[in-house]
């Protein structure tokens, strides 16, 4: 048995611990470390998005309509993929121009204009109202259910109890209360709630759990499985027919519309514009929430079908309203606890629905409804020197309970025409009406204030005309017969089959009538009138918010004259005028000036000043309240477009200099590495020049000494004389050799040798290398053999520098070998594409990283500081400039420790190249 | 007793020069062709000079002249670097290793012959 008291004490409980969350979460934001600044918070606070009408209702609707319940989560799934782009640049702009609500926001961008604000004020609060009543609907009902445990009985209809008796009154009252404490507890320039946010995402989580432990429980414990559920349903033919899609045209309408309507709800509902863009506090949590949020919607729709299921094949007897399955099903297994969790998890998406949208619509009514009409009022300007903040609160506050209580008259009056989806539908198509008015103001620039006002209230009295007024007139507060007779009678203008309309179910009707009417109105009064000045700035903020260079850029659109000790007192009575100096002297500072008095009043401090105002009394009011204290020189049109012109040059302009230093860099990273190539050119020639020098140095060396010690000692016997000369002779011939070789390779480099081509054949060739250096090998006892075709196609090549390219090879090979076990092999074969020469040793073999660097010039393989030298490093580069000249290739292939094969390659096409350039001359 | 002459160098002509020089002073001489074999031939039997050239295989000089200082029972032994390389700095280097004295190829025989003498305190 649950007592009331203690269910009540349970909530109040509950409520008390969202409220120690808001108050831990605001503490934190107050120290700086902000609980929210992380991505997942971001994304379980858009989940604000699943209110009771989800809790409860989504089941109530499963029941009728099968899967009918999923357009209303698949629609936000699929706009969640576009939150990149257009999420993300509603937030840009609402950050850059202080956007209170979404009121503000469609004010602001269609010049200020007080009027948009107070119409976009008028449709949120109509719409949501039915929405608020269902809140409190669900939340006494449930209430009521509970209370009745373990009987279940579902509750009187509302209006049948006194007010004074009504639960729901109670719940209104109770709801106004805990908003007003939690959200107005003080005034904000940004309009943001820190600690709120945070007891949303606290909330999301506890109904999701809840949630998931009834379906769960359902499932697995009331039933064996989902297959279990679905199997026992299919047996019964009027619960199978809820697991197809009905096949008609109508059907598919349906499903359409509700997605479109969802995916524009999920955007324009006053609180989700609350929670995705006023509290967002970093563009980078909307990546997350792209996919966390779909992913919670996912989640806690899992268990829709199988409890819906489950409660009709339960209670098949009847008398149990659907929508309290979620809750009834526990209660009837005297689920005590279940059941209790169950309506902590209903309340508390009450709660989080309730807080937020009566915050997000309380700032609207106080900053574009109530706001405007006071600035206009004697008794205002009798009190200019007040503080108005506290007005400003006592406002807020009083329209929090205004809007709860007429939530509450909608209930009684209304409440029960509709199952609880069907009230949240007629909310949802309210705000569908802002959609054209704010992409058209996002992404055109063409759309004016009276083409927004014409769409805004086109959309609104259609909506209001066949969805609202029939509400009305099913719940008896209207005749009847104008739904069934159309007004006057015309059957023309029957609300629900307007114009004869027909086939559609009346949201999908309204839907369509009302877009249709908001779009064409938005877009033809817009394109027939000229926006004005304020309209074509604020035009230009808006669209070009994500360009470079639109930030701050509102400042730009203004020219006048102020007083900085003006402005300072007028923030002073709307933020409190310590709040304001110390806004004044963060400013000051930020603009490099020592304090307040040394501020300028010029362009940028009013922009300042007017979104300080802006963010607690919204963006047309603080227009209005700036232009009271400042002589403001109103700008032209033809100046605003100056100014944009302006603009853009100067963005063509800064486009210009980033690609001119662009360039610049290039040119300097070019230069740098021109630069690092000539150093290292600069050290190779240092390296080559040691090198050389070494080689001429160490023959002179010899020459020198023997000479010296010839002439000191001429009376050495005649055979030392000799060897002695011989040896001066030996080392003369090795540095004409050298001195050769370097102007050989210089010759070659720049391209002033002179090639004696003519017909040969490479055998002869490698024949007459192999007799050239045959002593050496000979004296060193290295083995030389040779492997060649008895035929090979004759070549056109210059004889000497293919001896020259063999020699060196050769030459190379015995360096390298070992004397006596030494070997060296020369083979030489041919196919269609040329000839290849293969000189094979079984040396030390080469490192791979040094079979590149061999070829190039001045460079020698082996680590220098070890190994001397041999040779000049020329030989090699000489060989591949003397074979690549004739079209060939020069490589090596080697293991270490397994010698190593040089090879080239020479092909026969260059004869046939010269033979054709023969007969062409001798034709 | 004669003073010994260790000549290292890899150029077979260049031994030829010194060794033939180095007897005419009527000095005792070895030689070595690398690094190695100057080490083994130090430890060997200490020269009492060494004419060192700079770049060999398997150990350069500095290495050779290096290993020499750090041992101290052959502190004694002096000695001369002959390299090809005459740049400022490698011959800074020599002397920074420890050797006494530092000559260029191509090398004046009689500067060098001095050089050897006065090195080992014969006038």
């Amino acid at each position: 048995m649950l007592q009331g008291s203690t269910i009540i004490a349970i909530s109040l409980a509950y409520l008390g611990v969202l409220f120690a969350v808001a108050y831990y979460g605001d503490k934190r934001s107050d120290h700086g470390r902000s609980l929210i600044a992380n991505p997942t918070i971001y994304a379980l606070s858009l989940a604000v998005y699943c209110t009771t009408w989800t809790f409860y209702g989504s089941v109530g609707r499963a029941a009728s309509t099968g899967i009918g319940f999923l357009p209303i989560y698949l629609g936000p799934t699929m706009i969640a993929a576009l939150w990149w782009w257009v999420l993300v640049k509603m937030v840009r702009i609402a950050k850059a121009n202080r956007i209170t609500s979404i009121a503000d926001f469609v004010a602001s961008r269609y010049g200020k204009s007080q009027l948009i604000g107070g119409l976009v004020t008028v449709i949120a609060v109509i719409g949501i109202v039915p929405y608020i009543s269902l809140q409190l609907k669900a939340v006494s009902n449930s209430f009521s259910i509970l209370l009745g445990y373990p009987e279940i009985v579902m509750p009187s209809h509302a209006g049948e109890l006194p007010v004074w008796r009504d639960t729901s009154l109670l719940i209104a009252l109770a709801m106004a209360a805990f908003t007003i404490v939690f959200g107005t507890r003080h005034l904000d320039a940004t309009e943001r709630h820190e600690g709120m946010v945070a007891a949303i995402a606290f909330e999301s989580i506890i109904k999701l759990v809840a949630f998931t432990a009834v379906g769960l429980w359902v499932t697995f414990g009331l039933f064996d499985g989902f297959g279990d559920i679905f199997a026992r349903a299919a047996e019964q033919p009027q619960l199978a027919k809820l697991m197809q899609v009905s096949n008609t045209a109508s059907s598919y309408g349906s499903w359409a519309s509700l997605t479109l309507l969802s995916m524009l709800s999920v955007m324009f509902l006053p609180r989700q514009f609350q929670i995705a863009v006023v509290e967002n506090v970093n563009e980078d949590h909307v990546r997350r929430a792209i996919w966390q949020f779909p992913l919670y919607l996912l989640l806690i729709n899992i268990f829709v079908l199988p409890i819906a299921l489950g409660g009709m094949l339960h209670f098949s007897a009847g008398g149990v309203d659907a929508d309290t399955f979620v809750l009834t099903l526990p209660m009837s297994q005297r689920q005590e606890v279940l059941a209790l969790l169950v309506f902590i998890g209903g309340l508390s998406a009450a709660t989080g629905m309730v807080i937020v949208e009566t915050i997000a619509l309380s700032t609207m009514v106080c900053n574009d409804l109530v706001m405007p009409l006071l600035l206009r009022s004697r008794w205002f300007r009798v009190h200019q020197r007040a503080d108005m903040s506290g007005l400003l609160l006592t406002i807020r506050r009083g329209a929090i309970l205004v809007i709860l209580l007429l939530g509450y008259i909608y209930f009684r009056a209304a409440g029960e025409a509709y199952a609880l989806v069907g009230i949240g539908l007629i909310s949802f198509a309210a705000v569908a009406q802002f959609a054209p008015v704010i992409f058209g103001g996002m992404y055109w620039k063409g759309g004016t204030r009276n083409g927004a006002l014409a769409g805004l209230f086109a959309g609104f009295a259609v909506w209001a005309y066949t969805l609202l007024l029939p509400s009305f007139a099913k719940s008896g507060w209207l005749p009847v017969g104008f739904l069934q007779e159309g007004l006057f009678g015309i059957a023309l203008l029957r609300p629900t089959q307007l114009f004869g309309l027909t086939g559609m179910d009346e949201i999908t009707h309204c839907l369509f009538w009302s877009l249709l009417a908001n779009t064409a109105a938005y877009a033809g009064v817009s394109l027939s009138g000229r926006p004005s000045a304020t309209e074509t700035s604020q035009a230009t903020l808006f669209v070009d918010a994500m360009k470079q260079g639109a930030q701050g850029a509102g400042s730009r659109f203004w020219r006048g004259s102020a007083q900085v000790d003006e402005l300072l007192p007028l923030i002073g009575r709307f933020l409190g005028p310590q709040r304001a100096q110390l806004a004044f002297e963060n400013y000051a500072r930020q603009r490099g000036r020592s304090g307040v008095a040394d501020l300028q009043a010029d362009a940028g401090t009013v922009h300042y000043a007017e979104s300080l105002l802006a963010g607690a009394i919204g963006s047309a009011s603080a227009r209005v309240m700036v232009a009271s204290v400042v002589k403001e020189e109103p700008l032209g049109l033809d100046e605003v477009m100056n100014i944009l012109d302006e603009a853009s040059q100067v963005r063509a302009y800064s486009r210009q200099l980033e690609q001119k230093s662009r360039e610049l860099e290039r040119a300097t990273a070019e230069l740098r590495a021109a630069n690092e190539r000539l150093q290292e050119l600069d050290r190779l020639k240092d390296d080559f020049m040691s090198s050389v020098t070494h080689e001429l140095r160490t023959p002179l060396t010899s020459i020198r000494a023997f000479s010296e010690i010839l002439f000191d000692n001429p009376e050495m016997d005649a055979e030392e004389r000799q060897n002695f000369l011989s040896i001066i002779t030996r080392e003369t011939e090795r540095l004409t050799r050298l001195v050769n070789q370097v102007l050989d390779m210089a010759k070659i480099e720049s391209g002033r040798t002179e090639w004696q081509t003519e017909a040969l054949d490479l055998r002869e060739v490698i024949d007459s290398s192999i007799a050239s250096v045959s002593q050496v090998y000979r004296e060193k006892d290295v083995a030389l053999v040779s492997e060649m075709p008895d035929k090979v196609p004759t070549l056109m090549a210059d004889r000497d520098r293919l001896i020259q390219v063999m020699l060196n090879l050769l030459s190379n090979a015995v360096k390298f070998v070992s004397p006596g076990s030494g070997r060296v092999a020369v083979r030489l074969t041919h196919s269609d594409a040329g000839l290849r020469v293969d000189v094979e040793d079984n040396g030390p073999g080469i490192r791979p990283e040094d079979q590149q660097v061999i070829f190039e010039k001045f460079r020698q393989g082996g680590d220098t500081m070890t190994d001397k030298p041999q040779g000049t490093g020329l030989g090699l580069p000489i060989s591949k400039q003397i074979v690549e000249h004739f079209g060939g290739h020069l490589w090596v292939e080697s293991e270490p420790g397994k010698g190593a094969v040089f090879s080239f390659t020479l092909p026969l096409q260059a004869e046939a190249a010269d033979d054709a350039a023969g007969a062409a001359l001798a034709a | 007793m004669g003073k010994r002459v260790l000549i290292v160098d890899d150029e077979p002509n260049i031994v030829i020069s010194l060794e033939f020089l180095m007897k005419r002073e009527g000095f005792e001489v070895s030689v070595a062709r690398d690094g190695e074999e100057a080490l083994r031939k130090v430890e060997e039997s200490t020269p009492d000079v060494m004419l060192l050239d700079v770049m060999m295989p398997k150990k350069t000089g500095y290495e050779v002249c290096q290993q020499i200082r750090a041992n101290p029972s052959l502190s004694g032994v002096k000695i001369v670097m002959l390299t090809a390389k005459g740049r400022d700095t490698e011959v800074a280097k020599g002397l920074d290793l420890g050797a006494d004295a530092y000559m260029t190829k191509p090398f004046s025989t009689k500067d060098l012959v001095a050089q050897v003498r006065a090195l080992l305190g014969i006038s």
